[in-house]
């Protein structure tokens, strides 16, 4: 590890140079989506592609998300990797349906003999005071689609190493950026042998009850830990990064060994993600489990004015209030 | 829809088809056009000018006006234009008549020997032919569903011989003439239908992608293919097909803008066949489909649908212009859907049978032969042949389709991913060995 290798980044940051990077590797490699080229995104996390790259390469396109995601399958189908921004969470929906009927199915619907290899970026949580449909969370509308991968880093250093990665996938992957992490500064390795993409890793480790979560909400988890930890709480915590596919071998690992888990995620507790892995653990961990599998996420309605999330969103005191239910059982 | 208004359409048409060789001449003196000589470039441009110029006014103006008083006013309007006609259905560019007779026209001319004459006339006979045999088999239970071309082999067909090798298309999932062209495999588009797969072939053989049965998708990728290509620096261009239910997609609008913004080397070619299912294009578009290119930015133009040589001479125009880097073009082939939307559609319910009746007699075959008759250009000889090579490809049609194997059951989990899924790997190990639990039980029951 050549210490001149490590950089301390934001995680937009990181992502920007992992684009850069991807752009240098492969003339392949495409960004495009709204502002994306002279002003560099409205997070800036494509902040000097154009510049360096030109327009040819990092396209400012039409406000017209099904276009952008449509077009990209074309460049796709031509050889071309896209790297397609969609600005924020909310504004997905009328790219929603090349997402689901096109991108995801038709490397099936060809057999295996087109290849679909884009990459969508989508800032995606709340925390950050926006307007409506800028703090939503639905990557369950994306992890129920077979075709898509689903990926949320939660760091620096795996949003450097999992953009690189996405962009190699051959699939297409869904990638979500936590907004509120963006300016969270961390390590980066650049010269690092990452781990697999699909594969969770454990935060922190413990030994009396599993955290899982992704994206934003590990940082959240952390620090409930290290609450715990003050209170004599050994919390372990599992970062997924993936979605779609789940390491349910690394969540189920740890559950054995704590023999209770928590799911928190930002996105609405019913029908989400933490449904399918309470489900699974269950069956795969039901003779270790010493408590059910217990939620925390969003309620079941629209996300709430800015001025109301902060008791929407999972903090650190509703993320204990369920550790400490599941520590009664 | 009114049997009077369709007669009265039907009229303006006709009319329209004579007024195009009448205007020929004006035109052609006037402008000085070189169309003969290089008909691509300089064709496209005119065509674009022309389109832009001449329906654009009036169907404006008249458009809120016409439903309670069309008639004097605009005809009035146009006079200049020869023969009245209603706003709403302008002239269509056309080389050869319902009669067989061969019409000239001042921005699209083709000049064919004999032999690719009897080569359009070979093409749209056994896509027929095939198409029959389709419908045949799905009601005979080896298909699950067909739909039917019947009507619009002049339009694929036309464009389809436009076509050059690198070039690439996009179809709907009625485009079985242009597959025909393109050299794919007919057995390989019944694939779909008789549900073994759900296209299956590899579509960088032919420059052919898959089927699309959600409407208007295709115009995006197509799009987005001719942005690779300019970036690629080739001068191959690309095609997306799709109908005149699909011009309401919001999808093709998205295509037309990203198209024109990025001068994508694309010809979208609408077949308006005049129905979506049940729902005639005046459900669909207030104005001439092909209008709507005006107001991207781009040429449109409409072509007898019916007319294979206007299809191609339109469709190599419209090419060139994307070739040359002057953007998209909008092409509407005006064309009627003979059959059914579907083999699981019944028309009876909401169309006339005259109607039907009246698109009879602009065969798009019928005339080609008229015409290849009347000046010698092809005898019996070719006739009889071609009839007995029409019905070798539906014997070997039927033969491919009742061989088809049906597919593995664990083709289920085969291809959802290029660089594989551990859910779908867990998936596949369960519902292998839940299947191999009764192969077991069986073993056991006979031993």
């Amino acid at each position: 590890m050549a210490a001149d290798t490590i950089t301390k980044l934001p995680l937009a940051k990181a992502i920007n140079e992992s684009l850069r990077k991807a752009m240098e590797t492969d003339s392949k490699v495409l960004v495009m989506g709204e502002d994306v080229g002279k002003l560099g995104g409205v997070f800036r996390v494509t902040d000097g592609l154009q510049k360096d790259f030109g327009e040819d390469r990092v396209i400012d396109t039409p406000l017209a998300e099904s276009g952008i995601v449509g077009t990209a399958i074309g460049l796709a189908l031509r050889g071309y990797r896209p790297v397609v921004e969609i600005q924020f969470d909310g504004f997905v929906f009328p790219a929603y349906d090349q997402i689901v009927t096109q991108l995801a199915k038709m490397h099936a619907r060809a057999l295996g003999k087109v290849k679909l290899p884009v990459v969508i970026r989508i800032p995606y949580g709340g925390g950050i005071g926006a307007v409506e449909h800028h703090s939503e969370s639905p990557e369950a509308l994306f992890t129920h689609v077979a075709g898509l991968k689903v990926v949320s880093p939660s760091n620096s250093s795996d949003a450097y190493w999992m953009m690189q990665q996405a962009i190699e996938s051959n699939d297409p992957v869904i990638y979500f950026e936590p907004k509120r992490r963006y300016w969270d500064k961390a390590e980066v390795d650049t010269s690092a042998i990452p781990s697999p993409l699909h594969r969770a890793k454990i935060a922190r480790t413990g030994t009396d009850l599993t955290l899982a979560a992704y994206g934003p909400m590990v940082k959240t988890c952390l620090e409930a830990a290290q609450a715990a930890e003050e209170e004599g709480k050994s919390l372990e915590v599992v970062d997924l990064r993936s979605m779609s596919p789940i390491d349910f071998d690394t969540i189920q690992q740890s559950v054995e060994k704590t023999r209770r888990l928590v799911v928190v995620h930002e996105a609405p507790v019913f029908f989400g993600s933490g449904a399918e892995i309470a489900a699974r653990i269950t069956e795969r961990c039901f003779y270790h489990l010493e408590a059910p599998v217990l939620r925390v996420g969003g309620f079941h309605a629209p996300y709430p004015p800015a001025r109301l999330e902060e008791e929407y969103l999972p903090g650190l005191d509703r993320v204990l209030d369920s550790v400490d239910r599941a520590l009664a059982y | 829809m009114t049997v009077e208004s369709t007669a009265a359409r039907d009229e303006a048409r006709r009319s329209s088809g004579k007024r195009t060789s009448a205007k020929t001449a004006t035109t052609a003196a006037a402008s000085k056009s070189p169309a003969k000589k290089s008909p691509a470039r300089s064709a496209a441009k005119t065509a674009g000018k022309t389109a832009g110029k001449t329906p654009a006014k009036p169907v404006s103006k008249s458009a809120t006006k016409s439903a309670k008083a069309p008639a004097r006013k605009t005809a009035a309007r146009n006079a200049a234009a020869t023969a009245p006609h209603r706003q709403d259905e302008p002239q269509l560019v056309q080389l050869l008549t319902p009669e067989g007779e061969r019409l000239t026209h001042p921005e699209y001319e083709i000049d064919l020997s004999a032999e690719e004459l009897r080569g359009l006339y070979r093409d749209m006979v056994l896509t027929r032919r095939f198409d029959a045999e389709a419908t045949s088999l799905q009601r005979q239970g080896e298909l699950g569903l067909w739909a039917s071309l019947l009507g619009q082999e002049a339009a694929q067909i036309g464009s389809g011989r436009a076509l050059r090798e690198d070039d690439y298309v996009f179809p709907t999932y009625r485009e079985h003439g242009v597959a025909w062209c393109r050299g794919v495999d007919p057995a390989n588009l019944l694939g779909m239908f008789r549900g073994v797969n759900n296209g299956g072939w590899d579509p960088n053989t032919n420059n052919f992608q898959l089927y699309t049965i959600v409407i208007g998708s295709q115009a995006l990728h197509a799009t987005g293919y001719a942005m690779g290509v300019a970036k690629d620096g080739a001068d191959a261009a690309v095609i997306a097909y799709f109908g005149d239910g699909a011009s309401s997609q919001g999808d093709v609008a998205e295509a037309f803008t990203f198209s024109a913004v990025y001068n994508a080397p694309v010809v979208f070619f609408c077949q308006n066949n005049q129905w979506a299912i049940s729902e005639p294009t005046e459900k669909q578009s207030r104005v001439p489909i092909y209008q709507r290119a005006q107001g991207f930015g781009f040429p449109g133009v409409r072509v007898d649908g019916n007319d294979v040589l206007a299809c191609l001479a339109v469709t190599r125009a419209a090419l060139a212009h994307a070739r040359s880097g002057q953007g998209p073009m909008l092409v509407e082939a005006f064309t009627y859907r003979m059959g059914a939307h579907t083999t699981s559609d019944d028309p009876t319910r909401y169309r006339a049978d005259d109607e039907r009746a009246s698109w009879e007699s602009k065969d798009p075959i019928l005339r080609v032969r008229r015409y290849l008759e009347s000046e010698g250009l092809a005898d019996e000889a070719f006739f009889a042949a071609l009839e007995e090579e029409s019905e070798q490809l539906g014997l070997s049609v039927r033969e491919k389709i009742r061989t088809m194997p049906d597919p593995d059951t664990m083709a289920i989990f085969e291809n959802i991913y290029a660089d594989g899924h551990a859910l779908v790997d867990e998936e596949r190990a369960q519902f292998a060995a839940y299947m191999a639990s009764f192969e077991d039980s069986a073993h056991q029951e006979v031993n």
